[in-house]
C-alpha cells in the first residue's frame, strides 16, 4: 500500500473514534449552521411581513383640535390611538422607545388652518430606531396627501383647477418587495455552507500535526522511511475527507432546513431541490483541499494543541470575510472575480440558489483556482515538514 | 552497525554536540552515558536523521543518513525520547500503522505482530485502544513498533526512564535477546548502574564530546580508579577542560 494511503486511513480511522472530531464535523456545523440559518431567515421574514401587512398605529396628542384630519386617518385604515400629554411628553415617550411614532395637533392648529396660514403639526420620531422606519414613512405619506387634499379643496373653492400646483406628478416604482431582505439573507448561506465545511476539518488538521507533536508520536513517525511529502499528503487529505463529510450533511440539512422558511409567501420559491443541492456540493467540493492545506500550514507552525486551537479558530474566519462582504454590498457576479477562491464559490453558490444559469467558465476559473491554491498550500506543508523546526 | 563520525550541531549560538565520534557494532549493546544536557538526545537524532549535523556524518550499515534517509532508516529501529503513542488506536493498530509504513502487509505483517505481542507480552492489550495505558505499556507497544521491520540496527533514548523494576528487567531482557541474535543495539541513559549493567561498549559524553570509551571495565580501568562512577565523573571534569566552556546545550 502506498504510504500516503497507510497515513490517510489511519488518520480517517484515529478522527472517527474522537469524539471532538466527531462533534465538529457532524454535529456542530452541518446542524448549528442551517439552524441558526433558519431561525435568522425567519425572523427577517416575519418582520417585513409584518411591516406591510399591519395597520399603521398612529399615537395623537390633541387629537380634538383637528377632528377631520383624524377622521381622515382613519379613513386611510390608520389606526389612531389618543396621546395623553403635550409635545414635550410625546418627545418623552419617544425618546423613551414607548411609543414609536406620536403626531402632535398644536391648539392653534385650528384657527390657523381657517385662517388660511399654514398649520403646524409635529411628527415625533426617532430615526435611529430603525424598526419604526416603516412607520415613519406612512404616516408621513399619509400628511402629505390630507394636506394635498386640502389644497385642492381651497383652489377649487377659488375657482382654480387643483392641476395647476401640481406641475409634476412623480409615480414611485419601488421595485423592492420584502423578498429583497431574505435575499440578503439567503446570500448568506454559502457564508454557513463554508464556516460548517472548515469546521468538519479543524479538530482533523490539529490533531494531524500540533497534536501528533504535542503526543511525542511526531518524531518516531519522521524516523518511519515515508518521504515527508507522503506523510502530509495523507494528513490534508484525511482533513479533506472530514471536510467532504461536513459539506455534504451541511447541504443536506439545509435542503430539509430551508422547507421550514416560508419563502413561497414572499412569492420566492426554495430553489434547493436534490439537483441544486448536488451542484452546490460540485461548486463547493474544490474549496476543501484549500481550506484542508490552509488549516495544516498554521497548525504546523503552532506549539501545542491548544495554541493551534485558537490559530485555527480565526483562521477559518479568513475565507468567510469576502462572502460577508460581498452579500452585504451584493457584488454582482463577474469572471474577475472568479479567481478568488471562497469568493467565487459564494458568487456561484448565489446564483444556483436564485436559478440562474451557471457560467461554464466561471465554474471552471472558480474551482481550477481553488485546487492550485490548495496545491500550493499542500507544498508549502510539505515543504514545512522538512525542515529540522518541525519537532518543536 | 552504526557509525557516528565527528558529529558536529549548534542551535544557534547553543553548541550542543562539539565532536561525538564512535562506533556501534553489530552483536554488541553501546551505551551512550552522559549527564542532561551533555548532547546525548542531539547525537541520536542526528544518527536517525530528523537533525542534520552541521559537520560529520552519521553511517547506518554504511549508508549515509544524511544523503540516503530513506534506505538508512529502513535499517533502523528508533525509540525516541518520550516516545508517545496514538491513543485512539488500539496497541496491535500502533504497530500495524508503522509496519505499514515501512511497507509491510498481509499476513507476514500480523504474524510478525502476533511475535512481537508474545516477546513483549502485550497481550492482554493487544486489542486494547491506548488511551490510558500505564509509562510502561506505553514503552512496549513504542518499542514493537520500532521492531516491527526487524530492523539490523536498534537506537533508543533514555528507553528505562519512568519504568518500575517489572519492565526495565523485561527491556534488558529483550536488549539481550537483540543482541544476541546479532542486532547492533545502541542506547543512551544517565543512569549509570543500568548502562554497566547492560552494557558491553560505554561512550561516555560531557560537553558535546567523547570523554572516554570501552568496555565498562576498560573505562574504569583507563582512569586508575576503581569504580565506574568515578570514572564517569573524571570523565566528566576532563572533558569540561578540553571543551573550556560551560555546560553545553541541548536536552539530554
Amino acid at each position: 500500500m502506498r504510504a500516503w494511503l497507510v497515513v490517510f486511513l489511519k488518520e480517517l480511522r484515529e478522527n472517527a473514534r474522537d469524539r471532538r472530531t466527531l462533534l465538529s464535523a457532524l454535529v456542530l456545523g452541518p446542524l448549528g449552521a442551517p439552524l441558526l440559518f433558519t431561525a435568522l431567515m425567519n425572523v427577517t421574514l416575519e418582520r417585513s411581513q409584518q411591516r406591510a401587512v399591519q395597520p399603521l398605529e398612529l399615537a395623537v396628542a390633541g387629537g380634538r383640535h383637528a377632528p377631520n384630519l383624524v377622521a381622515f386617518l382613519r379613513q386611510q385604515g390608520a389606526h389612531v390611538v389618543p396621546f395623553a400629554g403635550d409635545a414635550a411628553a410625546a418627545v418623552e415617550a419617544v425618546r423613551a422607545r414607548r411609543q414609536k411614532i406620536v403626531l402632535v395637533v398644536p391648539a392653534n392648529y385650528g384657527a390657523r388652518l381657517r385662517a388660511g396660514e399654514p398649520a403646524a403639526l409635529q411628527l415625533v420620531t426617532d430615526s435611529s430606531d430603525t424598526s419604526a422606519s416603516g412607520e415613519r414613512a406612512r404616516a408621513g405619506a399619509l400628511l402629505r396627501g390630507y394636506a394635498s387634499q386640502l389644497a385642492a379643496l381651497r383652489l377649487q373653492a377659488r375657482g382654480l383647477a387643483p392641476t395647476l400646483v401640481q406641475p409634476i406628478v412623480i409615480d414611485d416604482v419601488d421595485v423592492s418587495t420584502p423578498a429583497g431582505r431574505a435575499l440578503l439573507v439567503i446570500g448568506m448561506l454559502s457564508f454557513f455552507i463554508v464556516f460548517a465545511t472548515l469546521m468538519g476539518g479543524l479538530y482533523v488538521a490539529i490533531d494531524a500535526t500540533a497534536g501528533e507533536r504535542e503526543r511525542g508520536s511526531l518524531e518516531p513517525l519522521l524516523t518511519t522511511p515515508v518521504a515527508r511529502r507522503d506523510l502530509v499528503l495523507g494528513k490534508v487529505l484525511a482533513t479533506c475527507a472530514y471536510m467532504l463529510l461536513s459539506l455534504a450533511l451541511t447541504i443536506a440539512a439545509f435542503a430539509v432546513c430551508l422547507g421550514f422558511v416560508p419563502l413561497e409567501s414572499l412569492g420566492m420559491s426554495a430553489n434547493f431541490g436534490p439537483r441544486v443541492a448536488l451542484a452546490v456540493f460540485g461548486v463547493m467540493a474544490p474549496f476543501v483541499p484549500l481550506g484542508a492545506a490552509l488549516m495544516t500550514v498554521v497548525a504546523s507552525f503552532t506549539r501545542s494543541y491548544r495554541e493551534a486551537q485558537s490559530w485555527l479558530t480565526a483562521v477559518v474566519l479568513v475565507p468567510t470575510v469576502p462572502i460577508v462582504f460581498a452579500a452585504i454590498y451584493q457584488v454582482p457576479t463577474r469572471g474577475a472575480l472568479m479567481w478568488i477562491p471562497s469568493l467565487s464559490q459564494h458568487l456561484l453558490v448565489n446564483a444556483l440558489l436564485r436559478a440562474e444559469p451557471l457560467n461554464a467558465a466561471h465554474v471552471a476559473l472558480s474551482a481550477g483556482t481553488a485546487l492550485g491554491c490548495g496545491a500550493l498550500l499542500a507544498l508549502v506543508a510539505a515543504r514545512l515538514y522538512e525542515r529540522e523546526a518541525i519537532l518543536g | 552497525m552504526i557509525v557516528a563520525e565527528s558529529l558536529a550541531k549548534s542551535f544557534g549560538s547553543v553548541v550542543a554536540v562539539a565532536d561525538v565520534g564512535f562506533t556501534a557494532r553489530d552483536g554488541r549493546i553501546t551505551g551512550l552515558l552522559g549527564p542532561n544536557g551533555a548532547g546525548k538526545s542531539t547525537t541520536l537524532r542526528m544518527l536517525y536523521g530528523v537533525l542534520s549535523p552541521d559537520r560529520g556524518r552519521a553511517l547506518v550499515d554504511g549508508i549515509d543518513v544524511a544523503a540516503a534517509p530513506r534506505a538508512a532508516l529502513a535499517r533502523l529501529g528508533v525509540l525516541p525520547h518520550n516516545a508517545g503513542i496514538y491513543p485512539h488506536l488500539t496497541a496491535r493498530e500502533n504497530v500495524r500503522y508503522f509496519g505499514a509504513l515501512q511497507g509491510l502487509g498481509g499476513p507476514g505483517l500480523e504474524a510478525r505482530i502476533d511475535e512481537l505481542i508474545g516477546l513483549l507480552g502485550l497481550g492482554d492489550i493487544a486489542e486494547r485502544r491506548a488511551k490510558g495505558f500505564s509509562q510502561g505499556q506505553r514503552l512496549k507497544v513504542a518499542l514493537a513498533r520500532a521492531l516491527v521491520h526487524a530492523p539490523a540496527n536498534l537506537l533508543l533514548d533514555e528507553p528505562s526512564n519512568g519504568l518500575d523494576v517489572l519492565a526495565q528487567r523485561t527491556l534488558r531482557a529483550l536488549l539481550h535477546a537483540l543482541r544476541d541474535a546479532g542486532h547492533c543495539v545502541l542506547f543512551s541513559s544517565h543512569v549509570m548502574h543500568e548502562v554497566a549493567a547492560l552494557c558491553d561498549e560505554i561512550v561516555i559524553v560531557g560537553h558535546g564530546r567523547v570523554v572516554a570509551r570501552g568496555t565498562p571495565a576498560e573505562v574504569g580501568s583507563s582512569l586508575a580508579s576503581g569504580s565506574l562512577e568515578d570514572a564517569f565523573v573524571a570523565a566528566l571534569d576532563s572533558g569540561a577542560a578540553a571543551a573550556g566552556e560551560p555546560a553545553a546545550g541541548g536536552d539530554g
